[in-house]
């Protein structure tokens, strides 16, 4: 009975979930409706453009009021015919340079574009200076004169004979 | 010898960055605006809604803009801050009501005090967006020839206040119109 009543009430609060969280996807669906190929331009803008409340979404992505509010603006924006350029100069000019999802090519942001590129070539070099040290230590392992010779065998005979003694022990 | 020196001398670069990462915060976003002109805007008076107020009505001044909403809970915390500091008749604070209903605004004054020389409505969040407001509270500081030279972003703590707030004012009240006064002349602002 009591694990009856249990799910009875998670069920209860699970409509009641379903029910208010709803809510506000219904409202968000009518400004969407109006012209698809103006709401393709916004989304396009609106993924590059960085929602600053939830900082690694793009307003496009993002619920939050100021990124709901920016995304009217640039549909606001596309309405009036601007370009991308000039909504996204139109953002940069209040919210700074952070406001571009995909960082600008500038003097101050050239290690950040570079930088992968940069590390993989020092990696690279690295790597190839160190196979051909390599290769040339293996090139450079000259064969054993007749004494070294004589001395490796005589090494690995008493290990043979120390081996067969133990053998022979136990 | 050189083999364990490399690592280390890389490991130790690694280890500042990171170092110096964690005293970072990424919520701060640098503001475009320092040292830029204020945008201007007009906005009716959250007290006197028929009348309107300017921006540019405050050249020659010295002020403080404050974005502030009732919804805010930070600004909440802030706000006996700021009463206090315009009993202190310092600096003319005004108040950027930011996307908030006027009703709740003004209960909200009435409950917590109203350091505000006027409240100005931002209903739609307009001119927060012309500012760059991405979060409430904010508050500039804008100096005699209408520039801003300062944000605070997120509550004015006192520390804030005292260390470079309240200094680069004064500097800014001392300064002729001819010279020019930026934050970096105040060693908390940094």
């Amino acid at each position: 009975m009591n694990t009856m009543c249990r799910c009875f009430v998670i069920v209860l609060l699970t409509l009641v979930f379903v029910v208010f969280s709803s809510a506000p996807f219904s409202k968000e669906a009518t400004s969407m409706a109006e012209d698809p190929a103006m709401e393709k331009t916004v989304n396009e803008i609106s993924s590059e453009l960085r929602c600053l409340v939830c900082q690694n979404q793009t307003i496009a992505d993002s619920h939050a009021e100021l990124a709901v509010d920016l995304k009217n603006q640039v549909r606001d924006m596309v309405r009036e015919g601007q370009s991308q350029d000039e909504i996204v100069d139109y953002m940069v000019q209040r919210y700074g340079d952070f406001v571009r999802y995909r960082p600008a090519m500038k003097p101050s942001t050239i290690l950040l574009w570079a930088g992968p590129f940069l590390l993989l070539l020092i990696g690279l070099t690295v790597l190839i200076v160190n196979l051909r040290k390599r290769s040339k230590m293996v090139a450079d392992d000259a064969p054993l004169s007749d004494d070294e010779s004589d001395r490796l065998n005589s090494l690995l005979h008493a290990e043979d004979k120390n081996k067969k003694m133990k053998e022979s022990h136990s | 010898m050189l083999r364990y020196i490399v690592p280390l001398v890389v490991f130790l670069g690694v280890a500042a960055f990171l170092l110096k990462g964690l005293d970072l915060n990424p919520r701060e976003v640098p503001s475009p605006f320092i040292d830029k002109p204020a945008p201007a805007f007009t906005l009716p008076k959250l007290h006197e809604p028929a009348s309107t107020f300017s921006n540019q009505n405050m050249l020659g001044k010295v002020w403080l803009l404050n974005v502030w909403a009732s919804w805010c809970v930070a600004c909440r915390s802030e706000h006996p801050l700021l009463v206090q500091l315009s009993r202190a008749n310092l600096v003319p604070i005004y108040g950027l009501n930011y996307k908030d209903a006027p009703s709740d605004a003004k209960n909200w004054l009435r409950e917590l005090g109203n350091p505000y020389v006027a409240s100005l409505s931002d209903q739609k969040g307009n001119v927060g967006i012309d500012y760059g407001v991405y979060g409430v509270p904010e508050t500039f500081v804008i100096d005699k020839q209408g520039i801003i030279r300062h944000k605070v972003i997120g509550p004015v703590t006192p520390a804030a206040l005292d260390n470079c707030v309240l200094p680069l004012i004064e500097k800014l009240q001392k300064a002729s119109a001819q010279t020019v006064v930026t934050r970096k002349e105040v060693e908390g602002c940094a």
